[in-house]
């Protein structure tokens, strides 16, 4: 019999023996008891909650509960989408699911999506017998394991005999009606909360363990759960004495035979851990040993609530230990106040100064490395890890090339990588992060920063004999490039792996535009936590093949998916789109007058003024740390990590600020203005015409009620006869940006210098939310009363637009140079553009200004070859130039 | 569930006695052998279908007909000897038990040509010809009975993975579908006269557990059971099916059915496939199959390996121990099938797990 194991499984197997002891199952992901959860369900981010289930594995969840039971809720609906959605993720995919509801249908729903193993939780004798082996067989036929729950006609068991009672005939019936397998039958004898100062609660957690003990000697291959959290409700608000009873109780519950267990993973307390006076109290009250134990316990709960500066005791203890151990510390910490002493002192121990390196730093950069992959260190973490072991090489470098200059000999490494952001573009936030991480995993990163023509890496990466090449943009008009870098490499004759990556970038762009250019391994990644994966895959030897088989049937299939797509949503007739505008009475329309024609200047523009304005929730994206400002600082799972950078970025914010480390500098103006056809005139103060802004219309087949839109539909047509404007501004709070970048490279402080481009970046979008609030109260001044904070200014809850080119309302980048030809943007704010009309200083937005009560922010999508062929005309363009600048949006393969 | 009887008891206490003996032959590819016959569109559509649609089916009176050419699964009713052809092939190669040719024979495959009212006909059909077949080869060699195996294939879509690389949560077909398609080809192969059920060529395990689910209420209903072999199919070297499960995961998935024999075929040569059968002979507590392809298809998508070489690789299994039914997939032929019978005659067959383990039926 001994073989006779509970046999689970998601993409992975997992086999119950008697040697896991205990099978962590992760709770979190259940509305009832995580409110986060049941927020992020309600509120239908269901990628976040997707997150919560990743972190549950992550921190050690062998099976993860899944509990949609919520009034408010489509439980089966909302269980079949989150089954569906974990199911497209290996990480969380690989672990069994415990299906959980107290409603059958919801169960089957669960059961529906499973392709693995997985467990029921629960049925019970509840309604009878006949139900419960109704229900029993279902499952059975679905193949899954089976919570019974200590639950029968007469209620929900609580003495340790009605618990042994029911679970003994629900047993019976099973086995023996059913010949339901003993090894798939999970007991749930109930949890219930202890200490709520209830005279006959005080037994329960003890009934649970001895209910435990009875029921693993009659039925062995059987196993016990529960709900542990439920033992310490009464304590809400208090997680040490929480964490401290959960440990209690589970450590005499698994003595007894509970052998698996609904937790919050990750956060399990040791049970020595348990300081002594408290696990004494607390244990008095698990096993009911004392009459006032529950007073007890209170006596010294509070005691024992989270404190400050418990942490403090700690960070000098890491300095007692041996300096291997203080430099893996160090690195996973981040800390690089000692990184010289320490560096010194391991290399004095080292025969070479290059085994400091192959030693100590890269031992502790391997614990960085696999915390990271198990999504237990998050990207902020991992980037100040990397400045410590920058600080500890730049120490080292002197020694090493005295070294190499006696031996000849060099330290080996992971591989070479050339990267670089292409040409016509100058965003490189993400690309440093990448670079970061690489150099983290000791790969040799050689970066050859921003607006990189093709020839300049391919000749970098024959010059370092560089293993793989990575590219980056953010721009639309960098896809094209990245195409381009690509075919050069197939006629040049290249054999390494190419990777592509940037906000724009996408499995499919890459599987249908790059790809196909190129022989060698072309590979999308996805973000920074990705990285890793992937190129140490690809200069595997082992690796490798087996993964470009799979990416290359990946991107077969949507290439396949491409070539197959039905006709999808057709797009209308250009004449059709047009007759369906955007129009109203522009007869009864007055449009407002700006208060201040022309061009206005702002020279260095108050930044503390700015700072208010700042949206932070895209900062934390940046760092891939996922939820929105203000919640994220207290999210469970990247609250800490998020609530740390936000400091930082405060502390180097009021030193941006007080030191004038950037200068802020803006300019907007208004035109009058008329719409013929498509296009918006702009007129001077002389009525001559100074600019056409050519607009694109959205061709999408819409209810007759429904325009399709086009920027110009919001300035009022010439025919009508009426004075409209429109406005433009461009905008920046990145003037002065590079000496500290330098400085920081030069202290080999990547963190602070990422800190700094970011926090620049979102300086310059407080810059053109406060200026456009400024523009409606004041210099247009057609909303003089207007009184949002900043949450509605974020959620745009005001009158009129502001677009901007390379954005979803107006795709075309090209319309930049008319925009900054009206401002004068490059002699007014100190803004250039680049061939490919990227932004630099990057940290600067431009747009045009829309004041129309109706004006509204629209996605143009895709176009016909017609309206192609129109702009291009229109533009003075050739099609093949039109269709290079619309790439993104064309509706049919130009080739 | 408590145990069924079988529908054919004593049918069943011949197959198993003959486990026990010895490693089964299975049959190879039916596809290759049907390229021999260069059949083209007419070939395919017959009298019943002449106009690309069904003239016996009042429904389809009004439909204007499509390309038949390809849908192998049709020449059960309109090239019935060439089929039957095939399987006399490879029961003179040796086999003791031939696939029904029903692959494709359900409402979601057959939507494809419109022909989704012929997936019960197909099934029954398709068994009533490898019931014949099987029949005279038993009365002429009745030393070594042979098996009709109703085969349920995969689909063309999957329950577990997203067609849509922008919504993973998105899916082209549901549980419920699958196991109602299911449910109707299965009782066309009981009804047709077939020995065994094969769930095969499994990508995606959910769309075989939908398929399970669907033959144990058909068996309910009918208050009877076949013995059921299960299938997987690993895709590539990754060592993982189609939906991203190991071997070893696979079979926990599908344990429940309690099958006669869990295995894998198809996608990998004989001897990629090899851990993954290692891994299966390990901890499976039913016999353990395999079919693999010819080798790894070249660039012409023709499958290149010999007779002699499959038959050398899985004679090597053989001989490990790993086997109880071996056969061939894609590009297999009765040249391949006769070499392996060969190669594992003088093999002992895999022996099952004691019976407290067993999970067998």
């Amino acid at each position: 019999m001994s073989t006779r194991h509970t046999r689970l499984s998601g993409l992975e197997p997992l086999v119950i023996t008697p040697d896991l002891l205990f099978v962590n199952v992760g709770e979190r992901t259940n509305v009832t008891g995580s409110a986060q959860f049941r927020k992020l369900i309600k509120e239908d981010r269901y990628e976040e909650a997707v997150d919560v289930a990743r972190q549950q594995v992550a921190s050690g969840a062998q099976i993860i509960d899944v509990n949609m039971d919520e009034g408010l809720i489509d439980s089966e609906a909302a269980m079949t989408r989150f089954l569906n959605l974990i199911a497209a993720e290996p990480d969380i995919a690989r672990v069994p699911v415990m299906v959980d509801s107290s409603k059958w249908t919801v169960l089957e729903a669960g059961l529906r999506c499973l392709q693995g193993k997985g467990i029921v939780n629960s049925i019970s004798m509840k309604e009878g017998e006949e139900l419960f082996l109704e229900h029993a067989r279902k499952v059975q036929q679905y193949g899954a394991a089976v919570v019974v729950m200590a639950f029968d006609e007469q209620g929900q068991a609580d003495t340790c005999e009605r618990k042994v009672e029911i679970c003994s005939r629900a047993y019976a019936l099973l086995t023996e009606q059913l010949d339901f397998p003993p090894e798939d039958i999970v007991f749930d004898p109930n949890i219930f909360a202890i200490a709520t100062g209830i005279e006959e609660h005080n037994n329960y957690a003890v009934d649970f363990i001895e209910a435990t003990r009875e029921l693993k000697r009659r039925f062995p291959l059987s196993h016990i759960s529960g709900g542990v959290s439920n033992v310490s409700f009464s304590f809400r608000g208090n997680n040490t004495v929480r964490e401290a009873i959960h440990s209690v109780f589970l450590y005499h519950a698994i003595k007894a035979g509970m052998d698996m267990g609904i937790v919050n993973a990750g956060a399990l307390m040791i049970y020595d851990d348990v300081p002594a006076e408290l696990r004494e109290r607390v244990e008095d009250v698990v096993l009911n040993r004392r009459p006032d134990a529950t007073e007890r316990l209170l006596e010294i709960a509070d005691n024992y609530k989270a404190r400050k500066g418990e942490v403090v005791v700690e960070n000098l203890a890491w300095r007692e230990k041996p300096v291997r151990e203080r430099l893996s510390h160090a690195l996973v910490h981040g800390i690089d106040a000692f990184v010289d002493a320490d560096t010194e002192e391991a290399r004095q121990l080292a025969t070479r100064p290059l085994d400091v390196i192959e030693g100590p730093l890269m031992d502790g950069m391997n614990v960085v490395g696999d915390l990271f992959g198990a999504g237990k260190m998050f990207l902020p973490q991992v980037v100040k890890s990397a400045r410590v072991m920058k600080k500890a090489v730049a120490y080292l470098l002197p020694y090493i090339e005295e070294e190499k200059a006696r031996t000849g000999d060099v330290g080996k490494n992971n591989g070479t990588i050339v990267m670089a952001t292409v040409k016509g573009d100058v965003h490189d936030i993400g690309k440093n992060i990448v670079g970061v991480v690489l150099r983290c995993n000791n790969f040799d990163v050689i970066d050859l920063g921003v607006m990189v023509p093709a020839q300049k890496i391919l000749d970098a990466a024959r010059e370092h004999n560089a293993d793989l090449i990575g590219l980056s943009g953010l721009i639309t008009p960098s896809l094209e490039e990245m195409s381009h870098v690509a075919r050069e490499m197939q006629r040049q004759e290249f054999s390494i792996p190419l990777l592509i990556g940037g906000a724009t970038t996408s499995r499919a762009h890459t599987a249908l535009k790059i790809d196909p250019h190129y022989k060698a391994p072309t590979v999308w990644v996805k973000d920074a936590s990705r990285a890793v994966g992937v190129a140490q895959s690809l200069v595997s030897k082992d690796l490798v093949d087996a993964f470009m088989a799979k990416v290359r049937a990946d991107y077969e299939e949507v290439r396949e998916r491409h070539r197959n797509r039905g006709p999808g949503k057709s797009l209308v007739p250009l004449e059709k789109a047009r007759a369906q505008r955007y129009t109203c009475d522009w007869a009864g329309y007055a449009p407002p007058q700006p208060r201040q024609p022309g061009v206005t200047v702002f020279d260095a523009y108050d930044l503390a003024e700015l700072r208010e304005y700042i949206d932070w929730t895209p900062f934390f994206q940046a760092w891939e740390l996922a939820g929105r400002y203000p919640a994220i600082l207290k999210d469970e799972i990247v609250g800490t990590q998020a609530s740390e950078l936000f400091r930082d970025a405060q502390a180097m914010l009021d030193r941006i600020v007080a030191e004038r480390w950037l200068t802020a500098r803006a300019v907007i103006g208004f035109w009058r203005a008329a719409q013929v056809g498509d296009d918006t005139e702009v007129y001077g103060e002389d009525g001559r015409k100074l600019a056409v802004l050519r607009h694109l219309r959205q061709q999408a087949d819409k209810p007759a009620d429904r325009p399709d839109f086009s920027l110009g539909d919001f300035i009022a047509p010439k025919e009508a006869g009426k004075q409209d404007w429109v406005g433009a501004f461009a905008v920046t709070a990145g003037i002065g940006i590079e000496e500290h970048v330098a400085r920081f490279e030069a202290a080999h402080d990547d963190y602070s210098s990422i800190l700094l481009k970011a926090l620049a970046d979102r300086l310059a979008e407080a810059f053109a939310e406060r200026m456009h609030q400024r523009v409606r109260r004041e210099f247009w001044g057609y909303a003089p009363d207007e009184a949002l904070d900043n949450e509605a200014l974020i959620d745009e809850k005001y009158r009129g637009i502001r677009p901007a080119p390379g954005y979803p309302a107006c795709p075309d980048h090209t319309e930049k140079s008319t925009l900054f030809k009206l401002l004068d943007a490059t002699a007014n704010a100190g803004i250039e553009l680049t061939e490919g009309y990227a932004m630099y200083p990057t940290a600067a937005v431009s747009g045009w200004y829309f004041s129309h009560p109706d004006s509204q922010y629209f996605v143009v999508g895709r176009l016909t070859r017609e309206q192609v062929e129109d702009y291009a005309k229109r533009k003075g363009w050739t099609r093949e130039e039109a269709e290079r600048w619309l790439a993104p949006n064309l509706d049919y393969d130009p080739d | 569930m408590s145990a069924l009887p079988w529908l054919h008891p004593d049918r069943v206490a011949l197959l198993e006695a003959a486990l026990r003996e010895r490693i089964l032959i299975l049959d190879g590819g039916m596809g290759t052998m049907l390229q021999g016959h260069r059949l083209e569109e007419e070939g395919f559509r017959g009298e019943r279908f002449v106009e690309g649609r069904d003239h016996a089916h009042e429904a389809h009176h009004d439909h204007p007909g499509c390309d038949l050419k390809g849908n192998n699964d049709l020449l059960t009713l309109t090239q019935p000897a060439i089929i039957r052809g095939v399987h006399e092939a490879y029961l003179e190669a040796g086999a003791d038990l031939v696939e029904t040719n029903t692959f494709n024979s359900t409402r979601i495959s057959q939507a494809d040509y419109h022909l989704e009212h012929l997936a019960h006909e197909l099934n029954l059909e398709g068994a009533r010809l490898a019931r014949a077949a099987c029949d005279a080869w038993t009365a002429k060699t009745p030393e070594q009975p042979r098996f009709v195996i109703g085969v349920l294939g995969p689909t063309s879509r999957t329950a577990s993975l997203s067609p849509d690389v922008n919504d993973p949560g998105f899916r082209n077909v549901t549980f419920e579908e699958l196991a109602a398609n299911y449910t109707e080809a299965a009782a066309g192969l009981v009804d047709g006269g077939a020995d065994l059920i094969m769930v095969e060529t499994i990508f995606d395990t959910l769309n075989a557990k939908a398929a399970l689910f669907a033959i144990s209420e058909l068996f309910r209903e009918r208050g009877a059971r076949l013995p059921v072999m299960i299938s997987g199919t690993i895709t590539d070297r990754s060592g993982r099916t189609l939906s991203g499960q190991t071997a070893e995961a696979f079979y926990y998935s599908v344990a429940h059915a309690r099958p006669l024999s869990v295995g894998l075929n198809c996608a990998l040569g004989a001897a990629d496939l090899r851990p993954h059968v290692q891994t299966l002979a390990q901890v499976a507590g039913c016999f353990v199959s395999t079919h693999p392809n010819a080798g790894l298809p070249n660039a012409f998508g023709e499958y290149d390996e010999t007779p002699e070489q499959m038959a050398a690789v899985i004679g090597g299994f053989a001989r490990d121990g790993l086997l109880n039914l071996v056969g061939g997939c894609c590009g297999t032929t009765p040249a391949h099938i006769k070499a392996i019978a060969e190669a594992v005659r003088d093999c002992a067959p895999r022996a099952l797990p004691s019976l407290d383990d067993a999970e067998a039926a």
